[in-house]
């Protein structure tokens, strides 16, 4: 008799589960199908940096190394070099500027105290999230992968506005 | 009386009825990189000892290189599913010894996130104690609702799983725009996503057969053991670090500690879910008191300087250099803060010798220690039922090891 009833209590409750899980059939998807969908990101996203530039093109980096100093995993790299040229066609806003820019991304941890320590905004947190390759070697990003004019935006991703919705990537359900 | 383990012997008799097998470090149920060593008696288990440290990275040594602020973002890899309440507890210790008073905004936001990233923990173990018992649905809907609050997290401060979000002395920044609308329409929808665990999981008979009477620790070995958080609350032990030492102004809010008496997985599993909807309320709470005000300490050998200021005033800008090139001193002397993790009582004890890096860190953490009760709580059960007491400890291999 136990048994009888143990079988019918355990069909009712997997009737009862499959109930939710039936209910949600007709309902909008939740998920994103990434990478054929672009994934949402917050405004205050921390993902690849980005090394900015003025308006003429020049960089806003002038190697004080706070960006280093702060860095808790040490992954940055500098070294600075003096450009004693006219300043339109300095590479730098300053005279002095970073000759070597280097982050390991094999070391980054993505804590956002650079960007917090730059006086001069001149690195900020990028989207980018898609980060993997194939060799070690290859972690180590230079100027040339980091200067905002060099990165190419991925559509695999899109940002929201800052007051959007969290959830906006999402129908509501 | 508590319970005393006999001595551990090796049975070196391969066609004996006993046998030892081990259990993880690869296995999914362990949650990690947990191996247990299980001495078995056919399905029984006469022993079940824990081995640890396969994710062990020196997170405590690693504190003693780092300036004071740098540690915060090591303390977010401890227990990753609940990194702010490893900030909060870091962060609290280190504002102890300097003896900073908080800004009202700070702490209520504060309160708001750690009871958010409460919820987000509870969900994971809701889903993964769920999957590994057989009940699958479950997970994909608390990982919904948890990818919502991570949403949140990743608006407020950037990182979802390494927040970094509260800083010696306040908070990184303030909330962004239209993030008390966002948490009004999570705090909106989610009583309805319990209800729906509760049909799921709750009232289904088969996960009821799983986790009634099985792991039983009596509230006197829970005591001796020194469980806390919702283990030692499921052995009818009423003890919550927010209620017997509030911190963050906790005791201002109105909240009840969910106790349970059963001392098996079924009064752990009810004492977590019933903690969901106070942690909902303390939420909602918090939410109704924001107010607008600094979200910083005014201490400007300590905090960062606002980034305007920081570029407009000279006096600022040393600071800021000062204290990122240099760090700040903490008066030297020892000191521990307890604070109520996810997973019971999470308390950082800091030793400074008043320089800018910290002599000695040590973390007390409630995986660590509640695991140990694993060995009492898994005798004499069936070798099914270990991956329902695993699930019902909620450990995670990250604060274990350290």
């Amino acid at each position: 008799m136990s048994i009888i009833s143990d079988v019918i209590e355990s069909t009712k409750a997997i009737i009862k589960g499959m109930g939710v899980t039936l209910s949600y059939i007709p309902k909008e998807k939740w998920t994103v199908e990434y990478p054929d969908e672009p994934v949402t990101m917050q405004p205050r996203y921390r993902g690849q940096h980005l090394l900015h530039v003025d308006e003429l093109g020049r960089e806003k980096c002038v190697a004080c190394f706070l960006c280093a100093a702060a860095c808790p995993s040490e992954c940055i790299y500098i070294i600075a070099a003096d450009d004693p040229r006219p300043a339109e066609e300095r590479t730098g806003v300053e005279e002095r500027y970073a000759r070597v820019y280097n982050i390991d991304y094999g070391r980054c941890i993505f804590c956002g105290y650079c960007v917090e320590a730059c006086p001069k905004d001149a690195i900020t947190h990028g989207y980018n999230f898609e980060l993997s390759v194939y060799s070690r070697a290859d972690l180590l990003k230079t100027k040339d992968d980091l200067l905002i004019t060099k990165q190419l935006q991925s559509p695999n991703y899109r940002v929201a506005y800052s007051d959007e919705d969290v959830n906006s990537e999402y129908k509501e359900v | 009386m508590s319970t005393t383990l006999p001595p551990y012997e090796v049975i070196d008799q391969p066609l004996d009825t006993q046998m030892t097998i081990s259990f993880g470090p690869q296995h999914p149920s362990t949650h990690g990189v947990l191996r247990l060593e299980m001495v078995l008696d056919g399905e029984m288990i006469v022993r079940a000892i824990p081995d640890i440290g396969y994710l062990h990275t020196g997170m405590e040594k690693l504190f003693e290189y780092k300036k004071w602020q740098q540690g915060i973002v090591i303390t977010d890899r401890m227990d990753y599913l609940n990194p702010l309440g490893n900030n909060l507890a870091y962060v609290m210790a280190i504002e102890k010894l300097l003896g900073l008073e908080i800004p009202e905004r700070a702490q209520v936001i504060r309160v708001m996130m750690c009871e958010l990233q409460r919820i987000a923990s509870h969900m994971v173990w809701l889903g993964t104690h769920a999957l590994d018992i057989g009940a699958m649905t479950v997970f994909f809907y608390a990982f919904r609702e948890r990818e919502k609050i991570m949403n949140l997290i990743e608006a407020c401060s950037g990182g979802r799983l390494t927040p970094s979000y509260f800083r010696v002395g306040g908070l990184m920044m303030d909330l962004p725009a239209g993030f008390e609308r966002r948490v009004k329409q999570f705090t909106d929808a989610f009583p309805k996503a319990l209800d729906e665990f509760h049909t799921l999981v709750s009232g289904n008979t088969i996960f009821q057969s799983r986790t009634k009477g099985v792991g039983y620790i009596s509230t006197e070995d829970a005591i001796d053991w020194g469980l806390t958080g919702p283990c030692l609350r499921g052995s009818g032990v009423k003890i919550d670090v927010r209620l017997t030492n509030p911190y963050t102004g906790y005791e201002t809010y109105d909240f009840e500690i969910p106790v349970e008496t059963g001392c098996d997985v079924w009064a752990r599993y009810m004492v977590r879910m019933r903690e969901l909807r106070e942690s909902l309320k303390i939420v909602e709470q918090a939410l109704a008191r924001l107010r607008p005000g600094p979200v910083k300490a005014d201490a400007p050998k300590v905090v960062l300087p606002e980034r305007e200021a920081m570029k407009t005033h000279m006096d600022a800008l040393i600071h800021h250099f000062l204290i990122i090139t240099e760090g700040f001193n903490v008066p030297a002397g020892e000191v521990y803060h307890p604070i109520e993790g996810s997973k019971g009582e999470l308390g950082c004890y800091i030793k400074s010798d008043g320089g800018a890096k910290p002599a000695r860190v040590h973390v007390r953490g409630p995986s660590f220690v509640n695991l140990s009760a694993l060995p009492i709580m898994a005798e004499g059960e069936m070798v099914a039922d270990v991956v329902a007491i695993i699930g019902s400890l909620d450990i995670v291999l990250g604060e274990i090891d350290r």
